[in-house]
């Protein structure tokens, strides 16, 4: 149990007084940005990325730790009040945790996404102490065209993964790429990109690109999105469940967290299939699958518990091989490579403190979560009250001001108003950010990857097949690459059958709105 | 505490109030409302300027690539990999002109409150000129001030007095607790 011992060191130094502070400040003011509607964990991280700064990076790390988990909850949140998820992960929790709020039972459901939330993570936490240190061994052997290899794949698979159009995701991922090469070049110190300006030269920063990406673009898509009256919430009792909820919560919330915790090891939005994983597994084995969409308990907990620990288990592959897994994992990393820190399997090795102190920092998110969350739920509810035309210019001054204080440059927060109108256009044309982001935090890495391969392999990527890690991540790649292409073949001829069937029976009764057939067009387009 | 009912217009633009949307009973049929809640898609027209811009990017890439120096495949130039994304993206950007020629590939119209977006930009660019020149405290009011009454229909006086916490507020904390640098009159 030698290996035990960082470990526990981990913990002195997560259990500082300060850090416990840091982190305590970092659920609170998670869960109040990530409340807003509209807001989704990456853009609550994003516009909070400024906070860290100035702080120890172990705190900073901590503080993120609090934010990540306070950000995600305040998704729960809108989704079980508002009937408005933060992020694809929380769209599940919407079909039972709006019928309970319905039914006076919101604080029942969001108490029960809270514990579930807490189990689940817990679960997962505990899996990644003694899961990273193992892949963290095995990737130390990887070479650059190993290295190239995953950050390719990874980098696909997120785009393939989203929920938008496939071409449009990889095109966002490709010009991610190309922004990452706006500088010197690290090999030749040659300037690219750059048109002779000196604030270039040195590249774009990350977190101008993630907060205009994700913060300004949503703020500006809400302005305009906003006439779409939210019925204001009403106040939530019963914010603890009763035993008999819970009793019933308890196994979906047991099967949540393994489910969970091996979805999202996988890269490419784990958190979102595991939520509906979670959910589809709950109606299965439920006796009576007829009361789920009308306010099953665990409807909530089973996704809740699931997102959670697929969010915390997608921690694996971004502090072991130093692949972010998604979006939001992609803004964790930039952020922790502001604090010095290079996720990667050298890190478990070279900075125990700092990476044990970042595993351990997630039970105390956790667990301050759990603390926080349920006495402050009346807090939130009356944030959802105030008008969006209020808090939409409070967000807006807390995102430009805290983008001015980390280098006390305009020119940054002149980047975040322009990536604020990319991002904004990006979306109303359909193209993903987190795409972007993701493959802009990994350009520098691919691009140096690639070109140290080139090297070791004489000029000739197709060496990368004679190495076997590299050649089954070649080969994985091209499998993702072509998956889609019989996919969209196999769906259109269900499509096809589904449109016959639906043809042939009438319109369903009851349907809110739509035939049947347009609604499974609309589905599988 | 009782909800204070709206007292507020909606938007700038006069709209007529949509009905109260009949609660969906299943997934399916919440899912199915969603839908139709969302705004049209994008049509043909926003895809191929879109892919247009996209092209533009791309061969604007490989110009500049090639300009920086390609290398050759064994000892890779500056241009060699921003060329081969450059060449990527030229690509996607042709694909998705093709695949998107019918409209319907994600996306949303802008509509009548496209507006409200670009108004909401062009004070934020505003913001960022002015705030160098004459302190943060003057733009962050008239920011407030336009976004609360003219891009989202609040009242004069609750503008007014929200506007005015909500910079003394952004002071109190980023200038006075913090001891930031923003720039600013006081």
């Amino acid at each position: 149990m030698e290996f035990l011992q960082p470990v526990l060191d981990g913990f002195g130094v997560v259990l500082e007084p300060t850090n416990l502070l840091y982190c305590l400040l970092g659920v609170t003011i998670g869960m109040l940005i990530g409340v807003l509607p509209g807001l989704g964990p990456a853009a609550t991280i994003a516009i909070l990325l400024p906070l860290t700064y100035g702080v120890e990076p172990v705190t900073a790390i901590i503080m993120l730790a609090g934010i990540f988990y306070g950000a995600q909850y305040g998704g729960t949140i809108t989704s079980v009040l508002l009937r408005l998820p933060g992020e694809a992960s929380a769209v599940v929790t919407v079909f039972d945790g709006y019928q309970l709020a319905k039914q006076g039972k919101a604080g029942t459901a969001l108490g029960i996404a809270a514990i579930g939330s807490f189990v689940g993570g817990t679960v997962a936490i505990i899996g990644l102490t003694f899961l990273a240190p193992l892949v963290a061994g095995f990737a130390l052997d990887f070479g650059p065209p190993e290295y190239a290899a995953l950050a390719l794949l990874g980098i696909l698979l997120v785009a393939t993964i989203s929920n938008g159009p496939k071409v449009k995701a990889l095109i966002a991922a490709a010009v991610g790429l190309l922004l990452a090469t706006v500088g010197r070049d690290a090999f030749t110190g040659a300037e690219r990109f750059t048109f002779g300006n000196l604030s270039l030269a040195d590249g774009i920063d990350f977190v101008p690109v993630a907060m205009g990406l994700f913060g300004v673009g949503e703020i500006l898509y809400n302005l305009e999105e906003r006439h779409r009256a939210v019925k204001a919430p009403t106040t939530v009792k019963n914010v603890w469940p009763s035993r008999q909820d819970l009793k019933t919560s308890a196994p979906a919330i047991g099967r949540g967290s393994v489910l969970g915790f091996f979805l999202g090891i996988l890269p490419g939005g784990g958190a979102t299939i595991a939520s509906l994983a979670g959910y589809a597994v709950e109606k299965k084995v439920a006796k009576d699958p007829s009361r789920f969409g009308k306010g099953a308990v665990e409807g909530v907990a089973g996704p809740e518990t699931a997102n959670n620990a697929a969010a915390t288990s997608s921690f694996i592959p971004l502090l072991t091989l130093g692949i972010p897994a998604n979006a939001t994992m992609a803004i964790i990393f930039g952020a922790l490579l502001i604090q010095g820190v290079t996720p990667g399997p050298e890190l478990i090795t070279a900075h125990p403190d700092l990476f044990w102190g970042v595993v351990n920092s997630r039970y105390i998110g956790n667990l301050l979560l759990l603390i926080m969350a349920i006495p402050l739920i009346g807090v939130f509810v009356r944030i959802l009250r105030v008008r969006a035309a209020i808090l939409a210019p409070i967000t807006a001054l807390i995102t430009l001001l805290g983008a001015y204080t980390i280098r006390n440059s305009m020119f940054d927060v002149l980047l975040v108003v322009v990536f604020g109108a990319v991002g904004y256009l990006k979306k109303k044309i359909g193209f993903e950010p987190g795409p972007l982001v993701l493959a802009f935090v990994l350009g520098a890495l691919l691009e140096s990857s690639l070109r140290r391969s080139l090297l070791v392999l004489d000029g000739n990527l197709l060496g990368m097949m004679g190495r076997p890690i590299s050649a089954t991540l070649v080969i994985l790649f091209v499998a993702v690459a072509v998956f889609p292409l019989i996919k969209s073949f196999l769906d259109r001829r269900t499509q096809h059958a589904v449109v016959d069937e639906a043809l042939r029976s009438g319109p369903r009764p009851g349907a809110a709105s739509g035939t049947p057939s347009d609604t499974h067009t609309k589905e599988n387009a | 505490m009782p909800i204070p009912a709206r007292e507020h217009q909606d938007g700038p633009v006069e709209t007529a109030d949509a009905p109260e949307p009949v609660d969906a009973q299943t997934p399916e049929e919440l899912v199915a409302q969603w839908e139709a809640e969302a705004p049209p898609q994008a049509g043909p027209v926003a895809n191929l300027a879109a892919s247009l811009v996209v092209l533009a990017i791309g061969i604007g890439g490989i110009v500049l690539s090639v300009g920086l120096g390609v290398g050759t495949a064994s000892s890779p130039g500056p241009g060699t990999w921003p060329l081969a994304v450059s060449v990527l993206v030229t690509v996607l950007a042709l694909a998705q002109a093709v695949i998107g020629r019918h409209g319907g590939q994600g996306g949303e119209k802008f509509t009548r409150y496209s507006w409200i977006t670009l108004i909401g930009f062009l004070t934020l660019v505003a913001m960022v000129v002015l705030i160098p020149l004459v302190g943060f405290e003057i733009p962050a009011l008239a920011l407030c001030i336009v976004w609360m009454r003219f891009l989202g229909g609040e009242g004069w006086r609750s503008t007014i007095v929200y506007s005015l916490l909500i910079v003394a507020a952004f002071y109190a904390i980023f200038i006075a607790a913090l001891g930031t640098s923003i720039p600013h009159l006081i």
